[in-house]
């Protein structure tokens, strides 16, 4: 009875959780703009969607945005990751709480204090709003993510290890790359994946700190939800679904087999 | 020696670190605090008070969400840690999965659904019920916000409860605990390093949302977060008074934080890593 209950629950909350989901995917092929009667079943949305030069422009400008801002956030707090791990308590404490504050404050809050910083800058510097202040603040509310992947890493590390590549003629360099980034190369790469994430899923700090040039997609979604009813969204939610999807299973699949093989490597030695 | 050049491998982010997070929030206090031509006043400070009835209503709705996200979240959370670990970890995917679509786009279908003429309206209307005015209400704000971040306070909440020590419970029962008492008197205290930090994770983006409040909300439900908008990119522009409102803000959620990290060790860090 308990069991009954428990799964009727479950089920409840994820019907809770894919009903709306579900609804945008059926409404994609919808043949009217209705959003609550089926007329029939067609692939004009997704037509006009793969036709539609703004949202395939931001999908660019996304992607490119993420990918740079990711890669340079990666090395950027690999090596002050290093850094940090080095100092002493108290400046360690200091800067970790710091850099823990793009993480902890509301993104409205991020995104207006770039803001501000933006506007002074580009009233004495003439520059405008777009490209970089986008790819700035991208790597600004990336980095804290990296820093904190890759400091346990650093922490679990044996210390004597960087030492004694150092004492047995590696330069420091060397030594870095040779000992310490293959030791923490777990935590980079899972810095680096959440930093993708969370640029292209960004829309609040993005909103604030882009121009009117530079439009990543989730601000191009935006424009479109403020517009009439545009069923190009339904077709367009239904493919980041589709491919959410996909990326989820195969990384599933990649983690539970590495379990199977760290398990097996155990039950080998 | 060593030590020097290892350290000095964080010199260029502490740069960035202060040119990027602090010199930024420098000029959100040295706005709020000053008027257009940079004289010091406490005006925009005076003027947030007029805009308390919204600062309460935000307050308010990212409260009451966050319970029904807590009470949602926890019998959820606890049914997931007793799964198997292979049933589990599908589980947990299957929970997680809506969170990775964009939210925007999430909040959108709800639009729809809500709606006068929408599905759920139209729904009641073979039963001879409504139409309701759903969409445009307090309580489609509440439920967008239940909707978008409930997997924050489940996530905290479920990596906390696997790892209690089965055993414990075991003892005691062992030692004359029924269900409810094993209930509240072991699992609920080990849990509650998640739950406070699930509930942080829920109020703060709840309490600053502008898109969930202006998409499902209508004109008539603004928060903080349209209000800050309002200034910077809206109609009314007012740097000093967003900054102002922002300032605000930023105390409060302060304040509510030192609370709840009185209530068990801060576990943020570690969970955001888990995502």
């Amino acid at each position: 009875m308990k069991k009954i209950l428990g799964k009727i629950y479950i089920a409840l909350v994820l019907m809770f959780l894919y009903i709306p989901i579900f609804v945008m995917i059926v409404f994609s092929f919808n043949t009217t703009k209705s959003r609550t009667v089926m007329s029939g079943f067609t692939f004009d949305w997704y037509i006009k969607l793969f036709n539609n030069e703004l949202i395939m422009s931001s999908l660019r400008n996304t992607i490119i945005i993420a990918v740079i801002a990711s890669v340079l956030a990666t090395v950027l707090g690999t090596f002050a990751a290093v850094g940090i791990s080095r100092m002493k308590k108290i400046p360690r404490m200091i800067i970790t709480n710091i850099t823990t504050i793009p993480m902890i404050n509301p993104d409205i809050i991020t995104g207006v204090s770039l803001m501000l910083l933006f506007v002074f800058f580009a009233a004495r510097m003439n520059f405008e709003f777009g490209f970089v202040t986008l790819v700035i603040a991208h790597i600004t509310f990336d980095v804290p993510y990296v820093i904190m992947n890759v400091l346990p890493k650093l922490n679990q590390m044996d210390p004597n290890l960087h030492e004694a590549a150092l004492d047995l003629g590696c330069s420091p360099m060397m030594a870095f790359r040779k000992v310490v980034l293959p030791e923490i190369m777990p935590g980079v790469l899972s810095g680096f994946l959440m930093s993708v994430t969370f640029s292209l899923d960004d829309f609040v700090v993005s909103y604030f700190t882009s121009g009117a040039t530079s439009q990543t997609l989730p601000i191009t979604i935006y424009s479109m939800t403020r517009r009439k009813v545009s069923p190009e969204i339904n077709a367009l939610s239904t493919i980041i679904f589709i491919v959410v999807v996909i990326v989820l299973v195969v990384k599933n699949i990649i983690t539970t087999r590495n379990l199977k093989l760290t398990s097996e490597g155990e039950r080998n030695d | 020696m060593k030590g020097i050049s290892s350290k000095a491998a964080a010199a260029p982010y502490l740069i960035w670190m202060a040119v990027f997070i602090v010199v930024p929030l420098i000029m959100v206090a040295y706005f709020a605090f000053t008027d257009e031509s940079g004289a010091f006043t406490l005006d925009n400070l005076a003027n947030v008070a007029q805009y308390s009835n919204i600062f309460i209503r935000s307050i308010w709705l990212a409260a009451i969400s966050t319970v029904i996200c807590l009470v949602i979240a926890y019998p959820l959370s606890y049914m997931l840690s007793g799964m198997k670990a292979h049933t589990q970890s599908t589980m947990l995917m299957i929970v997680m999965l809506p969170m990775w679509m964009n939210f925007l786009l999430r909040t959108y279908a709800w639009m729809a659904i809500l709606g006068n003429n929408g599905l759920l309206n139209t729904l009641l209307g073979f039963f001879g019920l409504g139409p309701y005015k759903l969409l445009n209400t307090q309580g489609a704000v509440v439920l967008g916000m239940v909707y978008n971040y409930i997997p924050f306070m489940i996530l905290p909440i479920y990596s906390v409860m696997v790892k209690i020590d089965k055993s414990v419970i075991e003892a005691a029962r062992d030692l004359g605990c029924n269900s409810v008492n094993v209930l509240f008197r072991v699992i609920l205290p080990l849990s509650f390093p998640g739950v406070a930090s699930g509930i942080t994770m829920v109020f703060v983006p709840a309490i600053s949302t502008f898109i969930i409040s202006r998409m499902l909300g209508g004109g008539g439900n603004l928060l903080v977060g349209d209000l800050i908008e309002m200034q910077f990119l809206g109609n009314s522009y007012n740097p000093n008074l967003g900054a102002a409102i922002s300032f605000v803000l930023m105390v409060i959620l302060l304040l509510i934080m030192t609370i709840m990290n009185q209530f068990g060790e801060d576990d943020t860090e570690n969970d955001r890593v888990l995502m």
